[in-house]
């Protein structure tokens, strides 16, 4: 089970603009593989030319020596896809869905309730997909990707439409996928669902590859400070500054913001004060990333 | 339930989820079969009697031999026409003419036979003349005793010697036939193509000719189904008479549903959008069920229309489905239609795959 997946300098052009202008990466077995990036990076452009939906400009894509472009069916049937856009047959309810696509990728419809459930649609089996809200037919979506326990799984912004909730449900769920070795690449804006899911990720942006490492490594590499925030007036800005390891100190209406490389003594110094009141830290997010790598505000 | 062990096919599963979809959608039940069922009801049931000439009502007041005795087969040719009242009072019998409440008085005196008719209604006046000189001639030659020596008989060349529901029915049904074709199919492809379901299939381990092919089984279903509805209520309700080879509709409706498929592919390949595939495929169909005779005969339109009409796929459906449901007529009558329903098929396909596209 899993399949490795081959992208060498891949260009994919739609008229003079080059969407994805030279990428390469190799996705290994069993690998949970992550693309970040903002709006118009090139994420979708570059997943569905790997699963074979465009055809590669210049450059190659390969899973499992396969190449997606040729609709071979004993590949196909070896792949699972939700795309950005839920597509599902009208009129047809949640469980219907499943049982067709099951259908279509030969195999018996049995774990249609079981992937209902897994991804907590149970009650709306029976509802018709026109009646799921968007994070449901998202959810569902997935589902109907996974009814063939594909070997390979492309996800497009699987989490886009949930509320926090769900999302957090949903990455119980998806962390699980590649325990039996299945491979899965899913695109993302989100660091943290980057940082929870994948094993490597690749920061993406204006159809370029930037830099493609585990989500830890991303950000030990960056050179950030980390923000200490809590409400205002409980340490006076000057007095903070003082303390070692602090870069920089901002008092606003809402808060109080200390920047550190090195946030242990801060928050010591902190609790001394019993002074830990709305107290929220924030290490390097994607934005921190991504503007160490371009210079630019991340625009997500 | 859901739980089924063994796998469906994907064309099997296909056409269910494309026939689910068909029946769940009331917009789409009531255009492929309540609209056309309308129409056979208003044409086949509300007009049917109109072909008949109204009959004449005539008064006799007192003994007429002349119709008293008429031989059997003519009374009953001649009664067709013919109301016959017998009252008591020549007056009163003339003054209900005068008002209009009858069309004629009839009375004989020896050998004399004098009707007395009213010009108000003209019509009526020359069909009560015409019909008792032909009473009185009957009369004359059964009293010389002398066998007619010409006889006349007749034929008519329209359709209308078909009443009027044996040809609205078998002409609608190729209508419904050809319009929920193209249309379930144009909209079918677009709905498809738009939503993202086409590419989303595109990646599965399916022939592309499964999706054709699914929309073929559930368009001749339809088709089928049109056909029952549509026999079972011409017969039941409306005086529909069946001949022998009726069963022959089967493969017209084949092809016929092969044929408008292949328009209805070709609409929704070059439509955006489901709305213009919609009127795309009306534009197309509704001129071409006037100019096949769907909804009226075309015998009397003018030639070069009638040329129009015979490069229709609908004309040849409709004259099939005439031929082998009421015009008595056997397999060699389906040559004809289903070569050029097979060549539209042939040729309107070959350019719906040419113009295809996966996405919106
Ligand atoms: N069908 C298309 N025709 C023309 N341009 C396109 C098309 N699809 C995408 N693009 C352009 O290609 C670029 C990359 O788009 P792509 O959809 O791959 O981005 P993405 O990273 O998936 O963005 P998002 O996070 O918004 O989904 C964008 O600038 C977009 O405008
Ligand atoms: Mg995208």
């Amino acid at each position: 089970m899993g399949a490795a997946i081959t992208v060498d300098a891949l260009v994919m052009t739609y008229g003079s603009l080059r969407a994805v202008d030279g990428v390469s990466f190799d996705v290994r077995p069993g690998e949970f593989f992550g693309l970040l990036g903002p709006n118009g990076a090139g994420k979708t452009t570059t997943l569905e030319t790997v699963e074979g939906l465009r055809k590669p400009d210049a450059g190659s894509v390969a899973i499992d020596g396969y190449d997606p472009w040729k609709r071979q069916p004993e590949l196909q049937r070896r792949i699972g896809v939700q795309l950005q856009s839920s597509a599902f047959f009208e009129r047809l309810t949640a469980r219907e869905q499943l049982v067709t696509f099951a259908s279509l990728y030969g195999v018996a419809s049995g774990r249609a309730d079981e992937l209902l459930e897994q991804v907590g649609l149970t009650d709306k089996a029976n509802s018709p997909v026109e009646k799921l809200s968007g994070g449901q037919a998202q959810r569902l979506s997935i589902a109907c990707a996974l009814v063939h326990d594909p070997e390979v799984l492309f996800l497009d912004e699987p989490t886009a439409a949930l509320d926090p909730q769900a999302r957090r449900n949903l990455w119980d769920f998806l962390e699980g996928l590649n325990d039996s070795g299945r491979t899965v690449v899913l695109t993302t804006h989100s660091m943290e669902e980057a940082e929870v899911l994948c094993d490597r990720v690749a920061i993406i942006d204006r159809g370029r590859l930037l830099k493609l490492d585990t989500p830890q490594a991303l950000i030990r590499g960056l050179d950030v400070a980390t923000r200490i925030s809590v409400v205002p007036g409980l340490v006076r800005p000057h007095e903070a500054r003082a303390w070692p390891g602090v870069a920089d100190v901002v008092e606003s209406d809402v808060a109080l913001v200390i920047e550190t490389r090195d946030p242990g003594p801060v928050l010591a110094a902190l609790a001394e004060r019993d002074a830990l009141e709305g107290l929220a830290v924030t290490k390097g997010t994607l934005e921190d990333v991504f503007l160490s790598l371009t210079g630019r505000e991340y625009r997500a | 339930m859901s739980r089924g062990t063994a796998a469906r096919s994907p064309l099997g599963a296909l056409t269910g989820a494309m026939f689910k979809g068909f029946v769940r959608d009331r917009m789409t039940l009531f255009w492929a079969v309540a609209f056309p069922l309308m129409f056979l009801v208003l044409f086949g049931g509300v007009f049917t009697g109109q072909d008949e000439a109204p009959k004449v009502d005539v008064v006799q007041v007192g003994a007429v031999p002349v119709l008293d005795d008429l031989p059997a087969a003519a009374r009953d040719s001649i009664g067709e026409g013919l109301d016959v009242e017998k009252r008591p009072g020549l007056d009163a019998a003339l003054d209900s003419l005068r008002e209009g409440d009858v069309d004629a008085v009839v009375t004989q005196d020896g050998d004399d036979v004098t009707l007395h008719f009213s010009q108000a209604d003209q019509v009526k006046a020359a069909q009560v003349r015409g019909l008792f000189q032909a009473v009185v001639q009957i009369a004359d030659q059964a009293a010389s005793g002398q066998a007619p020596r010409f006889t006349l008989s007749t034929e008519q060349v329209e359709d209308d010697s078909l009443e009027q529901i044996q040809y609205v029915t078998p002409s609608l049904l190729g209508w419904a036939v050809a319009m929920s074709a193209t249309f379930g199919a144009a909209a079918n492809l677009v709905a498809w193509r738009v939503s993202g379901l086409l590419r989303r299939l595109r990646l599965a381990p399916i022939r592309t000719s499964s999706v054709v092919l699914a929309r073929v089984g559930v368009s001749v279903v339809i088709a089928g189904v049109q056909a029952a509805i549509f026999i079972g209520l011409g017969v039941g309700a409306f005086g529909l008479k069946l001949t022998g080879w009726w069963p022959l509709i089967v493969p017209l409706l084949l092809f016929g549903t092969l044929s408008f498929l292949s328009i209805g592919m070709l609409a929704g390949a070059v439509s955006r959008t489901e709305e213009g595939a919609v009127g795309l495929a009306n534009f197309v169909v509704l001129p071409m069920a006037f100019l096949s005779g769907s909804f009226f005969p075309l015998d009397g339109a003018p030639t070069w229309l009638r040329a129009v009409s015979s490069c229709l796929p609908l004309k040849h459906l409709n004259d099939g489905m005439l031929d082998v449901m009421v015009r008595g007529q056997g397999p060699s009558a389906l040559l004809v239609p289903i070569a050029v329903l097979l060549a539209f098929t042939v040729v309107l396909s070959a350019v719906a795959a040419r113009v295809f596209r996966w996405e919106a």
